[in-house]
C-alpha cells in the first residue's frame, strides 16, 4: 500500500510541476490545486498508514491497548487542506481579476513587470 | 506565565478582528491602527526586555507540555526581530495614515495589515515547525490581499507570479514537514534538534534540509528563485511596498537562521557550502539587476534581493562573528530599507512618478528630504558612520576571518555596487533640475501639506535609528552578539523548551 501510495504521490507532483509550467494561467491553478493534494497524501503516507486501527483509548484505561494509527498526521492534513482551500480561493478569484484586466489568459503576455 | 511572548501575536490578530467589525467607520479603523501597532511596539520591547534578562521567554499554549503541545519561544534572535516588527508596523501605521487612498482604505486595508503584522510576529515567536508554515500561510494570505488591492494591471501581473512561486515553495514547506514527522515523529523544533542531534545522519536529513532550505529561499528572495520579488514588490501601494521589503522576506531568512542553526547543524560542511554559494550569487544578482533598472522601486527591489544575500552569507559562513554580523545586518536593512521605500512614496507624492527620468531637483526644493534620503541610502550602502557600515565591517571581518576570500571580494564588490545605485537615484531624483515635461507645482508650492506630517514623521524617525546604530552601535552590537551567541549554542534553546539538559 506505502508502494503504490510513494508512486501515486510521485504521479501527482510531476502532474502539478507539468501543469504549472503550461502558459494558461486556468492550467496553472489546477496545478497548484494537484501540488498541494500532493502535499497532502505525502504527509499521509509517509507518517505510517495503519489500517482499522482507531486511536481510541477504552472506558476506563489511560492508554489505548496495542498499535493504533498516529492520530496526528491527519490533524495536520486537515489542517492544510483547509489552509490550502482558502488560499486556492484567492488564486481563483485573481484569475478571473486578472483575465478582466489583462484580457489574455497567456502567461507569454504578462511581462509588463519583467523588464 | 509568561505573557509577553504571547502579546505580539495576540494583539494584531485582536487589532485585525476589531478592525474588521469597524468595517464601516474608517476614522475608527485608522486610529486603531496606530494604536494597536503602537501596542505591538510596545509589547515587543517588553518581551526584549525579558528575554535579555532570561534568556529564553517560553509559553507551552493550553498547558500541553512540550513537544505534544504548541509552544510559543522567544530567544534573542525571535525578540529582536519581533521588535523590529513592531517598529515597522508602527511606521507603516502612521505613513499609511496619510498615503493609502480612500478606496483601499474602504476595502480593508487596516484589517489586512493587523493580520499580516499577526502572521510575521507569530513566524518569528513559534517553537512549532507545522505552526510556523500555518504562520507563513497566515501572512501570505494578508500580502496576496493586500497586493492586488486596487486591481491595477501590473498589480495583477505581479500577483500571478507572487502567489504561484509562494504557494510553490508552501508545498515544498508542507512535504518537507510530513518527511521530517515521518523521520522523527515530532514537530516541535526543540525536540527535533534533539532527536536529530541523538541519531547518526543519513542522506535522508540532507535531503529534507535542502527541501526546507529551497522553501526558505524561494521566500527570502535568494538565488536562483528570486524573480517574483522585483516583478511584483512595486506594483501595490508604497507603504504596502515598505511593509513587504522591511518584513516578508525576512521572515524566510529567519526561518533559514533558525532551522540551520537549530536543526540541520549535522552536516554543515554540504548545507552551509551551498549557502555560501547561493549567498553570493543572490548578491550579485540582485546588485547587477538593480544597476539596469531606472524606476526607483524596482531599483530597490533588486537590492532587497541581494541584501538578503548578506544575511545568508552570515549564515553561511557560520562563527560567531559571522552570526553576529547577520544579526545586526537584518536589523540595519529592516530599518534602512523600509525606509527608502517610504521616501520613494514622498517623492512620488511631490512629482507623480517613480521613473528616475522624470523625477528631478528635489535637493533644489526640499534639502530636507534629500538629505533624509541619503542618510538612509548610504546607510544602505555601508557609509560610516552609519548602521550599514558597522553590518558590513563584522561580516566581512568574519569572512576574512576564517579566509574566505571569494566571499570577501562579492561583498566588498557588491558593496560598491550599491553604492552606484544609491548615487545613481540621489542624481537622477535630487540632483539634476525637474525635466521640463514634468509638472512641479507640488514641488514648488510653499503650502502646508497636512497629510505630509504622517509621511515625514515616520521617515525622520527611521532616518534617525540609521544613525543612532552607526553612532552608538554598542548596545545593538551587544544584543546581536548575545543573540549568536545562543544561536551557537542550540542545547540552550532545547533546554528552555523541553525542560531536559541534551
Amino acid at each position: 500500500m506505502e508502494t503504490l501510495m510513494a508512486y501515486a504521490i510521485g504521479v501527482l507532483f510531476g502532474c502539478a510541476v507539468y501543469m504549472m509550467l503550461r502558459r494558461s494561467i486556468v492550467k496553472l491553478v489546477i496545478g497548484l490545486i494537484i501540488l498541494s493534494n500532493a502535499a497532502n497524501l505525502l504527509i499521509f503516507a509517509v507518517s505510517g498508514m495503519t489500517r482499522g486501527a482507531p486511536p481510541l483509548i477504552p472506558e476506563g484505561l489511560q492508554l489505548p491497548e496495542g498499535a493504533v494509527a498516529d492520530p496526528l498526521p491527519q490533524a495536520l492534513v486537515l489542517t492544510a487542506i483547509v489552509i490550502a482551500f482558502g488560499v486556492l480561493a484567492f488564486s481563483v478569484v485573481l484569475i478571473h481579476r486578472a483575465f478582466e484586466v489583462v484580457e489574455t489568459d497567456d502567461l507569454d503576455q504578462m511581462k509588463d513587470t519583467d523588464t | 506565565m509568561s505573557t509577553e511572548v504571547a502579546l505580539p501575536v495576540f494583539i494584531p490578530l485582536l487589532a485585525g478582528v476589531l478592525s474588521l467589525m469597524l468595517w464601516r467607520s474608517r476614522k475608527w479603523q485608522r486610529r486603531l491602527a496606530v494604536l494597536a501597532t503602537g501596542l505591538l511596539l510596545a509589547s515587543t520591547l517588553w518581551l526584549l526586555r525579558s528575554t535579555l534578562d532570561q534568556g529564553y521567554v517560553v509559553m507551552q499554549l493550553g498547558g500541553w507540555a512540550a513537544p505534544f503541545g504548541i509552544t510559543l519561544v522567544a530567544d534573542l534572535l525571535s525578540a529582536v526581530m519581533a521588535v523590529i516588527t513592531g517598529l515597522i508596523g508602527f511606521a507603516v501605521a502612521l505613513y499609511s495614515l496619510g498615503t493609502i487612498p480612500d478606496r483601499h482604505e474602504k476595502f480593508g486595508y487596516y484589517p489586512l495589515m493587523h493580520l499580516l503584522l499577526a502572521g510575521v510576529a507569530g513566524s518569528f515567536l513559534t517553537g512549532d515547525i507545522f505552526n510556523l508554515f500555518v504562520w507563513f500561510e497566515v501572512m501570505l494570505l494578508a500580502s496576496f490581499a493586500l497586493l492586488t488591492l486596487g486591481g491595477e494591471r501590473a498589480q495583477m501581473e505581479g500577483a500571478i507570479k507572487y502567489v504561484t512561486l509562494n504557494l510553490f515553495s508552501s508545498a515544498l514547506f508542507l512535504s518537507a514537514i510530513g518527511l521530517t514527522y515521518g523521520l522523527t515523529g515530532t514537530l516541535n523544533m526543540a525536540d527535533l534538534a534533539y532527536k536529530l542531534s541523538q541519531v547518526e545522519h543519513t542522506g535522508m536529513v540532507n535531503v529534507v534540509a535542502l527541501m526546507f532550505m529551497i522553501s526558505f529561499g524561494i521566500k527570502a528572495a535568494a538565488f536562483p528563485l528570486f524573480f517574483w520579488l522585483p516583478a511584483s514588490y512595486h506594483t501595490p501601494q508604497v507603504a504596502v511596498s515598505a511593509l513587504f521589503a522591511g518584513l516578508l522576506t525576512k521572515v524566510g531568512v529567519y526561518a533559514l537562521y533558525r532551522l540551520f542553526t537549530l536543526v540541520f547543524v549535522g552536516d554543515t560542511g554540504y548545507t552551509h557550502t551551498i549557502l555560501l554559494w547561493s549567498a553570493a550569487l543572490t548578491m550579485l544578482t540582485g546588485v547587477l539587476g538593480a544597476a539596469a533598472q531606472f524606476e526607483f522601486r524596482r531599483i530597490l527591489s533588486f537590492h532587497i534581493v541581494s541584501q538578503i544575500g548578506y544575511i545568508m552569507l552570515g549564515l553561511a559562513l557560520f562563527t560567531p562573528l559571522a552570526l553576529l554580523g547577520g544579526v545586526f545586518y537584518l536589523v540595519h536593512n529592516i530599518i534602512a530599507k523600509t525606509n527608502l521605500f517610504l521616501i520613494s512614496g514622498l517623492t512620488y507624492r511631490l512629482l507623480g512618478s517613480y521613473d528616475l527620468k522624470k523625477l528631478g531637483g528635489v535637493y533644489r526644493e526640499r534639502p530636507g528630504i534629500a538629505i533624509l534620503f541619503l542618510i538612509s541610502a548610504l546607510g544602505l550602502a555601508g557609509i560610516p558612520p552609519l548602521s550599514g557600515f558597522f553590518a558590513k565591517f563584522l561580516l566581512i571581518r568574519a569572512a576574512v576571518e576564517i579566509e574566505a576570500w571569494m566571499a570577501v571580494v562579492v561583498a566588498l564588490t557588491v558593496s560598491f555596487m550599491t553604492l552606484y545605485s544609491m548615487i545613481k537615484i540621489w542624481a537622477q531624483v535630487f540632483w539634476k533640475p525637474v525635466p521640463d515635461a514634468v509638472d512641479a507645482t507640488r514641488l514648488r508650492s510653499r503650502e502646508r501639506d497636512p497629510g505630509m506630517f504622517w509621511l515625514l514623521t515616520p521617515i525622520i524617525g527611521l532616518a534617525a535609528l540609521v544613525v543612532l546604530f552607526g553612532v552608538w552601535a554598542e548596545p545593538l552590537y551587544q544584543v546581536a552578539r548575545d543573540a549568536a551567541e545562543q544561536l551557537l549554542n542550540p542545547a540552550g534553546y532545547i533546554e528552555a523548551v523541553l525542560g531536559v539538559t541534551p
